[in-house]
């Protein structure tokens, strides 16, 4: 699951493009020496285990078992693409995948919308009890989802959501809010009043200044958001595991189901975590070019 | 016809704090008011009521005869400038400009023609294609009042348009601002606290203290007849000189002025003799500006104060000369008093007094200014026009 987060840094190299990349950009600001050189560390320290990972879901499960991946270097011709073939191959799999493609996607677009409209109120329409309102659904953050767990089962089962798409993204949905309120409203209130107000006084409804003001000018915000958002449900297996049958099962519960009771497994672990990483890695590239710097230049002195 | 119009408006902020209190002020239609006043006296606040961001906590603030207490900011047909320009940093210039028009349905071939209209009349017609970012202070000035305007307002509000941009720019758009709302006919509604430009553009100006309208008026009568210690103060460079002076009534003579150890007369035929004369036994304050003071000849009789240089200040075309004329000055803020009060000489560059010289400076008496210590106000027949 984590190793999602490890190929992200894994991107640094990539952004060399005229549009500069966020961490590449990081890199250039952090300037150079000592800091530099942590960072490579860093970097490499990350890297060494992804690449053994990467290598040993291209090797087949009896070399797995005899020797390590750096063994590699030496016998290269062990490189196969067998276990992808015999991955994608499997329909439970596809099925799974194209599974958490319908769960991912609408909770993280049912969270960005319902976050940055939410958002908005919460942070630019006066109506009595927003500091109230605000501070509760902040406030849920802390709850921790195994509480929810068995409450929202008997719920599901009640509705007959249990075992449905639909209840695990409404699961994702509710639990996702809290943390992207929390992100949206503190980067809606960062915006000038005066932008907001300039707008009012254009002749804009609430609705034109969210539209054409206030999400323009959040697009970091929002993508980093939706990248967020994208990441933790894609990852999951905790709600998909408790929520979903076996229909419904994202590729993390059912991968998890191919494992064999015995041995390593790690020809199956290392190709489904490469496998399920390239989606979250395609989201992660779209939407960076949206981190650019100083969106709000030129509005105020 | 009026405007726009305050009626015994009040603002408390929520955490206490009195913003304005019971302003009443009105704007004729096409009249250039300019609301002026020290930092935190509220000008931006009633601006912002007037523009319907802020609600009155009391009173009314009346558009064209009609209250608009539940007239939402985007309908009032009240446009406004601020402070910092607040454009949109992710819309070009030409469609910053065109915002208004967009949010109002405006067709598209008008839309062009109106940007290119007021951008060629604030002189950005060709930075169109530009970002905010992209502008230099000047232009995003005038790119922030080329979209105040281009939907037509009745009435503009700008919030100290020029304190952002140096001396130079500053000057050039005063005039260029004044101009423009005058051939469009504006009604405008001019916050700053630089006197100059008070002076400058307005027909009218209103002088702000502590969120209490303190004068209201035609800036040369404000300028000449201040209603209070402060508006004196604030209004003019140099800064009009107070000094206190002991109020002494010679019956049926003269009523005598005694400034440190001088004295100076006011003969009693003067009109505002008689309404010294009812501080008999008391101290008030009174104001002189430069132009009410001359370098004295040795020995010359009448309105003369003797002192000595404390400072110069040369300025090229002239130079100020403090003059220590021994008296106790009088500071209007809290109205406690300085060690002394100097009085402020404007004489020829060419003429270059030595500190510490004893000089004699002429008053004339009928440019003095006269306050009541206790609550600021000017003393003497009232009867000026507003
Ligand atoms: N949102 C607010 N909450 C509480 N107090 C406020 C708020 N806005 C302004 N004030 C207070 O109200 C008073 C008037 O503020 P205002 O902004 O109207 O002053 P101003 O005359 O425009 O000053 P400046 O010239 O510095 O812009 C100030 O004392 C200020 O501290
Ligand atoms: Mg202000």
């Amino acid at each position: 699951m984590t190793l999602v987060a490890e190929e992200v840094r894994i991107e640094v190299p990539v952004s060399g493009s005229p549009r500069r990349g966020v961490l590449s950009r990081v890199f250039g600001r952090l300037g150079n020496g000592f800091m530099q050189l942590f960072l490579a560390v860093v970097a490499v320290f990350w890297l060494v285990p992804v690449f053994g990972l990467l290598i040993a879901s291209l090797r087949d499960e009896q070399a797995n078992t005899a020797s390590g991946w750096w063994t590699i270097f030496t016998k290269p011709a062990e490189l196969t693409l067998r276990n992808y073939a015999e991955l994608v191959a499997n329909q439970a799999v596809w099925q799974s995948f194209l599974n958490t493609f319908y769960i991912a996607v609408p909770a993280t677009v049912l969270v960005v919308v319902m976050a940055s409209l939410a958002s908005y109120a919460l942070s630019w329409i006066e109506f009595p009890g927003r500091e109230t309102l605000t501070v509760v659904v902040v406030g849920l953050l802390v709850m921790p989802i195994q509480v929810a767990l068995i409450p929202v089962a008997k719920l599901f089962g009640a509705f007959g959501l249990f075992g449905t798409i639909t209840g695990v993204v409404l699961f994702h949905v509710a639990f996702g809010l809290p943390f992207a309120i929390f992100l949206l409203r503190n980067f809606f209130a960062g915006i000038p009043r005066d932008l907001i107000e300039a707008a009012r006084m254009d002749g804009a409804t609430e609705w034109v200044i969210f539209k054409r003001v206030v999400l323009p000018v959040a697009k970091p915000a929002i993508a980093s958001l939706t990248i967020f958002q994208f990441l933790w449900v894609w990852n999951d297996l905790l709600v998909a595991l408790v929520f979903a049958d076996q229909d419904s099962a994202p590729i993390t519960v059912a991968l998890r189901a191919q494992l064999r009771q015995f041995g390593t497994n790690i020809d199956v672990l290392a190709t489904g975590a490469f496998l399920s990483m390239i989606v979250p890695l395609a989201v992660f590239l779209v939407f960076q070019k949206y981190f650019v710097q100083g969106v709000l230049a030129g509005s105020t002195k | 016809m009026t405007a726009v119009a305050l009626r015994d408006v009040s603002l408390v902020y929520p955490g206490g704090a009195v913003a304005v209190r019971d302003v009443s002020l009105s704007v004729a239609d096409g009249e250039f008011m300019v609301l002026l006043g020290p930092s935190g006296c509220g000008k931006s606040s009633i601006l912002r009521m007037v523009a319907g961001l802020q609600r009155p906590t009391r009173g009314q603030v009346v558009l064209d005869g009609a209250p608009a207490d539940d007239i939402p900011a985007r309908s009032r047909g009240v446009s406004m400038v601020f402070q910092d320009f607040a454009l949109y940093p992710h819309l070009s210039v030409a469609d910053n400009i065109g915002f208004p028009l967009d949010v109002s349905g405006c067709p598209r071939d008008e839309r062009a023609e109106r940007i290119a209209e007021v951008a060629s009349a604030f002189g950005i017609g060709d930075l169109l294609g530009r970002r905010p970012a992209e502008l230099s202070g000047g232009q995003r000035q005038r790119a922030a009042m080329a979209r105040a305007i281009v939907r037509g307002p009745r009435v503009l509000l700008m919030d100290e348009p020029l304190s952002n941009l140096d001396a130079v720019l500053r000057s050039g758009l005063r005039a260029e601002i004044a101009c423009l709302a005058r051939s469009l006919g504006l009604t405008v509604l001019y916050v700053t606290h630089d006197q100059i430009e008070a002076q400058t553009m307005a027909d009218r100006i209103a002088v702000l203290r502590d969120g209490v309208l303190d004068d209201f008026g035609r800036p040369d009568d404000v300028y000449r007849h201040p209603a209070t210690m402060h508006v004196a103060a604030f209004l003019g460079s140099p800064r009009m000189s107070l000094f206190k002076a002991y109020v002494q009534v010679v019956v049926d003579s003269h009523v005598a002025l005694h400034i440190g150890g001088q004295v100076i007369d006011l003969p009693w035929p003067d009109m505002r003799a008689r309404a010294v004369a009812h501080y008999d036994g008391e101290d008030i304050a009174v104001g002189a500006r430069t132009e009410a003071l001359r370098p004295a000849a040795p020995g010359a009789s009448g309105a003369v104060l003797t002192g000595q240089v404390r400072h110069l200040e040369h300025h090229g075309h002239e130079t100020l000369v403090s003059v220590d004329v021994g008296a106790w000055g009088v500071e209007p803020s809290g109205l406690h008093e300085l060690r002394t009060g100097e009085l402020t000489l404007r004489v020829h560059p060419d003429v270059r007094p030595v500190q510490g010289e004893h000089v004699g400076v002429h008053l004339c008496l009928e440019q003095l200014h006269f306050f009541d210590l206790d609550n600021g106000r000017r003393i003497g027949p009232r009867g000026r026009r507003r």
